[in-house]
């Protein structure tokens, strides 16, 4: 039992933080005062709200439709009133609004009737329309509808199922309690997709600063009915982004833009697949998920938490550090975002909520020039050269970074991590691909416009011609009257009239031509 | 911080600058034991000098000048100036080089991290040019001068160019193992002969050997703390090695060996210390076999074929020219695109 390893480039090893938050066991959050549910959590287009405002609501039931083909349903986390279906502000690094619904809760916490859904005997699209409806969508902080990579299109084109345990953030232990407490449900999940792919080969990858959840995880696999094989890589930063996995584990390189199914492997979190196991097997949609919460706190800790729980109710639960708190992210302090509030409501793709103070995380000393030590192309997994693309983006030469692969740059923020001019590489390319695809926008905008006036143009044109047409037919229709029926001779003619108004305006023209000039 | 990351690695400029000072240290030393202790001197001119031209060309940039005093280049670009030129040459001489290295060839391209060429060998190119007496008289080893000048016999020699009594300038300088072996091959002499001279040591001259060997160790430590890759070194070393083996081969009584060019001259000191110069050197890691390639093949044509006994600085400064071409067709593929190149 021991699978080649494969390695990717670059990589770093920050200091992990991860034991503060795994001295106790995932707690059930207690039930907020309100819940604020946004249409979108997921990649794709927003739900489409279904409940009116007074409305009763229970609990799991579909609050906001799947609408497009990349969407997933939104539910009530509680049985409760709906109190306002309107713009709340969202986690969002720019703290913007999106439409919620925002449910009152009752505190009875009353389910709708659960079903279990026969998986084995429903077709493949009924199937995953019922996931869709189910709310799932990754957990692992893409949150792309689950349901579209259950959908392999080509039968026997995903051999690989790869179960992503590798959670290669700092101070997130949201997947490694997961797997602790929850490792033969998670492999009850993955039993349901390896059914949905087809997929041959069952892999689960975890790094090796995890042991408890190797061994838990090795234990539920013993028990499994199919093969799956638990497999420990190195600790390494960000060894679990998916493209990294896949490398680590098949040695296969996802192809730039396309997906991982391109080179037969299907990636899921493993929180992902306790979410199929709930909605599969007990009929629950994904009401809920777990968050660490850690940093500056009292008492760091992983809660299960119901989605749309304010985020500040759920920091109070790990209680207040003696130190100032100095700003909230969402995920780890490599590629999370700065929660500019705390009256957002947790959401899916909330894995951790991390309390800074400045004693934790100091301001970084003010950028220093490039010295082009390289340390950060050394660090970048996706080899690419940062300090070419910090040039590039820096003097505005957007087509060379594009043509150096900025947007093959994955964010994971090694190259700022490492830089010892501390200078903040990844805003850089965030800024110039915000840029790039602004300008694309802007281009395409142009471009329409100018089809539009080309057309418009064209169209003035032809109207020109037509009546032109129009009025030469009346003048070629005398004497051509009797042999009307005839094509050609109606055609010739038409030309010939065509041909005298041509010669006509230029002789005007020209007459006036020389008037001017001698004039 | 407007975005992630919120974590940085302990490091900076200044730690990375003052782990190379450190690793200068014990070839210092060295050359303080076998040469004398004008080194300390000359390179506490070239430091002091480099401070205050730092910090007024940071000034009139308009920039706050501690960061960039503290950055710690400027001092490693005096140091290795100082290593590189004569030990017991004038203090003017030093300046110069200095004001050249920093002023020029530094901040007159836009300060750290902008410069095209490698300051310090900017700075010995123009004093060898220059001053070319000047520039050959190298401090004898302890071995051959029976003694050396004292600290402050030194000092006064250095500022004042006056020597004590009873010394004469030949008694503490002599020409280089290089310097000797150019002269007396011009003069008809086989490599065997001359490497009987009292100059040539083991195999790299009379402690400069052990100057360089210190080099050597200290380059290894550069490379264990990543603070460089192995890619410069082990090309410009390998290349300089070829190419000396191949003429030595071919002719072992004009073209001395491998070894005597390895441990003589800059060699050690410019391959760990001097070509992986990162801001003017290539930065992807073929690009950097390229690039210490080109350095070790140039210094040795240039020491064999060329007009100067050494041939780094100049080595140096050519494929500093051929950077941005190297480093344009030498990108690596990036993930995803085996196969497919930009
Ligand atoms: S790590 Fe920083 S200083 Fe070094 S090359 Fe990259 S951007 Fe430049
Ligand atoms: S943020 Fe982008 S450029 Fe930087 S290391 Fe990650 S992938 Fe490479």
């Amino acid at each position: 039992m021991s699978h080649r390893i494969h390695s990717f480039h670059g990589g770093v090893h920050p200091e992990e933080n991860k034991q503060v938050s795994t001295q106790h066991p995932i707690a059930i959050a207690s039930m907020p005062s309100h819940v604020i549910v946004p249409v979108r959590q997921h990649i794709g287009q927003p739900a489409k709200p279904c409940v009116n405002v007074g409305d009763r609501v229970l609990k799991g039931q579909i609050i906001a439709e799947a609408d497009g083909y990349i969407s997933v349903a939104a539910h009530a986390s509680t049985s409760g009133t709906v109190t306002a279906v309107a713009p709340h502000p969202i986690p969002h690094p720019s703290g913007l609004s999106d439409i919620c619904i925002h449910i009152a809760p009752d505190g009875q916490d009353q389910w709708i009737e659960r079903k279990p859904i026969d998986y084995r005997n429903l077709n493949a699209s009924a199937l995953r329309n019922r996931l869709r409806d189910m709310g799932i969508a990754g957990l692992g902080g893409a949150v792309f509808p689950t349901f579209i990579k259950l959908n392999p299109g080509v039968p026997q084109k995903v051999q690989t199922l790869l179960l992503n345990g590798g959670e290669c953030e700092p101070w997130i232990t949201c997947d490694d309690m997961t797997m602790r407490e929850r490792a033969e449900e998670i492999l009850q999940g993955a039993a349901i997709m390896r059914f949905m792919l087809r997929a041959e080969t069952v892999l689960v990858g975890i790094e090796d600063n995890k042991p408890q959840a190797i061994a838990a995880m090795q234990r539920a696999a013993a028990r499994c009915d199919f093969p799956v094989e638990i497999i420990t890589i190195p600790t390494l930063y960000p060894g679990g982004g998916a493209k990294q996995m896949i490398k680590t584990l098949t040695g296969k390189e996802v192809p730039s833009g396309g997906r991982s199914t391109d080179v037969g492997v299907a990636t899921f979190n493993v929180g992902t697949a306790l979410a199929i196991h709930r909605a599969v097997n007990h009929g629950e949609p994904l009401i809920s998920r777990i968050v660490t919460v850690t940093g500056n706190v009292a008492q760091a800790q992983n809660f299960e938490v119901l989605i749309g729980t304010p985020i500040q109710e759920l920091v109070a639960l790990s209680g207040n550090s003696a130190d100032p708190v100095s700003g909230y992210l969402m995920g780890g302090p490599m590629m999370g975002i700065e929660l500019a509030q705390i009256d957002v409501p947790v959401v899916k793709a909330t894995n951790c909520i991390l309390v800074k103070s400045a004693k934790l995380f100091p301001p970084p000393p003010p950028a220093m020039p490039c010295i082009r030590c390289t340390r950060c192309a050394d660090a970048c997994p996706a080899d690419l050269q940062p300090q070419e693309l910090f040039w590039f983006a820096r003097s505005k030469d957007f087509d060379r970074a594009q043509k150096y692969q900025l947007f093959d740059c994955i964010e994971c923020g090694c190259c700022s991590y490492v830089c010892p001019s501390h200078i903040p590489l990844v805003q850089y390319y965030r800024y110039a691909k915000s840029e790039i695809s602004a300008r694309e926008k802007e281009q395409q905008a142009a471009d329409h416009a100018r089809d539009r006036h080309e057309t418009r143009l064209a169209r003035i044109g032809r109207e020109k011609q037509e009546r032109a047409e129009k009025l030469a037919q009346k003048a070629a229709l005398k004497p051509a009257a009797d042999s009307a029926t005839d094509d050609d001779p109606a055609a010739a003619a038409k030309k010939a009239a065509i041909q005298a108004a041509i010669e006509r305006a230029k002789a005007a023209k020209a007459e006036s031509d020389t008037a001017a000039s001698t004039e | 911080m407007l975005s992630s990351p919120y974590i940085n690695e302990k490091t900076s400029v200044s730690i990375i600058m003052l782990k190379v000072m450190l690793a200068l240290v014990p070839a210092i030393a060295a050359y303080v034991w076998y040469f004398g202790p004008a080194i300390l001197i000359s390179i506490t001119i070239a430091s002091v000098t480099a401070l205050a031209l730092e910090t007024i060309a940071v000034k009139m940039r308009g920039l706050p000048a501690k960061p960039f005093l503290m950055d710690g280049s400027a001092l490693v670009t005096a140091w290795l100036l100082a290593l590189s030129i004569p030990s017991i040459a004038p203090w003017w001489l030093v300046v110069v080089g200095t004001f050249f290295a920093i002023v020029v060839a530094k901040h007159l391209y836009g300060g750290l991290g902008n410069n095209l060429f490698n300051p310090a060998m900017v700075g010995y190119a123009v004093l060898i040019i220059s001053f070319p007496v000047q520039m050959t008289h190298w401090a004898a080893p302890y071995s051959l001068a029976g003694e050396h000048l004292g600290l402050m016999n030194t000092f006064q020699y250095i500022l004042g160019g006056t020597l004590p009594d009873g010394w004469k300038l030949d008694a503490i300088s002599t020409a280089t193992p290089l310097d000797t072996l150019r002269t007396q091959l011009q003069l008809h002499r086989s490599v065997d002969q001359i490497s009987q001279m009292p100059i040539f040591g083991s195999i790299g001259g009379q402690g400069g050997e052990i100057v360089a060997l210190l080099f050597l160790v200290g380059g290894i430590y550069l490379w264990l703390t990543r603070i460089i890759t192995w890619h410069i070194p082990v090309a410009f070393l390998g290349a300089l090695a070829l190419i000396a083996g191949i003429f030595h081969l071919v002719n072992p009584q004009h073209y001395a060996t491998p070894w005597f060019h390895l441990a003589t001259g800059g060699a050690m000191l410019g391959a760990f210390f001097i070509a992986t110069d990162p801001v003017s050197g290539a930065t992807t890691p073929k690009g950097k076999l390229i690039f210490g390639a080109g350095i070790g093949l140039l210094t040795y044509l240039i020491r064999a074929l060329g007009g100067y006994p050494d041939g780094i600085a100049f080595a140096v400064l050519l494929m500093n020219i051929t950077v941005p071409l190297i480093d344009a067709y030498t990108q690596p593929p990036v993930y995803g695109h085996k196969g497919s190149k930009p």
